[in-house]
């Protein structure tokens, strides 16, 4: 397969599943597993799966994410930005599009009504994503996993802790786990 | 330097939102509302709002709609390139060693950890929609309760509970539900 073709073929096959896609980055990525794994055989089954990992832990927004693990691995660094630019594209668009006519819209009587109905509605999807994720956090059974989960939401929903220190000492604590489990493995 | 202060704030959120989606929002509010002020907490929810019901991303929705409010078209591309840096750095250096090595072990130990806490942080920016939802930011008080808001909130729940209801369906019904309530007082 020639280099261009492949790019090409990466660029019209992410947009579309980019500006097609509503509802979050776990859905972007089992997308883009039937497209490149199942539709176009150009990712084995299980590395397609690593990548999804790898896609998840980074930092950042899972979809962009997966287009840039899908690009690198099928093209390299060019693939990797063709993924990108046409991850965000989409988005970009149609997000200017509307803030330009924001001001004017939030003003409207019925607009501002419906959004203000849609807090409650947003309010409600949140709590309903919460009540997902941490059910999976208890149901671990681990007693620091809990113990994290309630401390964080103290310390930013009560003390009002700046989220990036809980982030980052999240993240010093599983280096150190990581660690402690080696030595104990070695 | 405006563009410069959007590009370093969604840099921020970028490089720390781990988890994808609804992560990046306690971040996003951190940053937008309660730092720099670009966003009340009425329009923050008006951009959870448009987020999910546009394709893309939450974070570079956010990124789009707060650098076209603050910065035009330029300032949309600086906080969009700052939102993105930190996952292309990171994603093909991880995607490299991984397609070296194959060895996530250390990843799966940090993403362990910090799963908690970010429901828990989800948590917290969903209490302060709510919070502004109930009350708009005024007093929180049992007399000063928006009855309505509540209701709506409640019958969301539920149908996200116990029907297969898609989230943009049910915040559409909630949107049309106020419109209708106070049309006809």
């Amino acid at each position: 397969m020639k280099r261009k073709h492949v790019l090409w073929k990466l660029f019209v096959s992410t947009l579309y599943l980019s500006a097609f896609t509503f509802g979050g980055g776990y859905v972007i990525v089992t997308l883009m597993k039937e497209k490149f794994v199942d539709e176009l055989h150009w990712i084995e089954e299980d590395e397609m799966l690593d990548l999804i990992a790898i896609a998840q832990s980074a930092p950042g927004a899972i979809a962009v994410n997966g287009a840039i693990v899908v690009g690198y691995k099928l093209a390299g660094l060019p693939g990797a930005l063709v993924a990108i630019a046409a991850t965000i594209l989409p988005p970009f668009v149609v997000i200017s599009a509307i803030s330009f006519f924001y001001a004017l819209f939030r003003d409207n009587f019925v607009v501002s009504r419906l959004l203000a109905g849609m807090q409650a509605g947003v309010a409600a999807v949140i709590a309903s994503v919460v009540w997902d994720m941490g059910g999976k956090v208890v149901k671990q059974k681990s007693v620091l996993s809990v113990g994290i989960m309630l401390a964080a939401f103290m310390a930013v929903c009560v003390y009002r802790v700046n989220v990036v220190i809980v982030i980052l000492t999240c993240i010093g604590l599983g280096i150190l786990r990581a660690l402690l489990a080696g030595r104990k493995k070695a | 330097m405006i563009y410069w202060q959007l590009f370093l704030s969604f840099l921020q959120i970028g490089a720390l939102s781990f988890g994808g989606g609804y992560a990046a929002m306690p971040l996003i509010e951190a940053q937008i509302v309660t730092s720099h002020g670009w966003l009340t907490t009425t329009e923050f929810a008006d951009l959870v709002t448009i987020a999910e019901m546009t394709p893309g991303p939450i974070a570079v929705n956010a990124a789009t709609f707060v650098g076209t409010k603050i910065g035009g078209i330029p300032g949309a591309l600086a906080a969009t390139a700052g939102c993105i840096l930190p996952a292309c750095v990171l994603v093909t250096l991880i995607a490299g060693l991984y397609l070296k090595y194959r060895d996530l072990s250390v990843l799966q130990s940090v993403l362990g950890t910090l799963r908690p806490a970010v429901v828990a942080m989800i948590a917290s920016a969903g209490v302060s929609i709510l919070l502004n939802a109930f009350w708009g930011g005024g007093t929180i008080s049992l007399k000063e309760t928006n009855v309505i808001m509540v209701g709506i909130f409640v019958l969301c729940f539920v149908l996200l509970r116990r029907t297969k209801w898609s989230p943009i369906a049910v915040m559409v019904l909630a949107g049309v539900l106020n419109l209708a309530i106070s049309m006809f007082p």
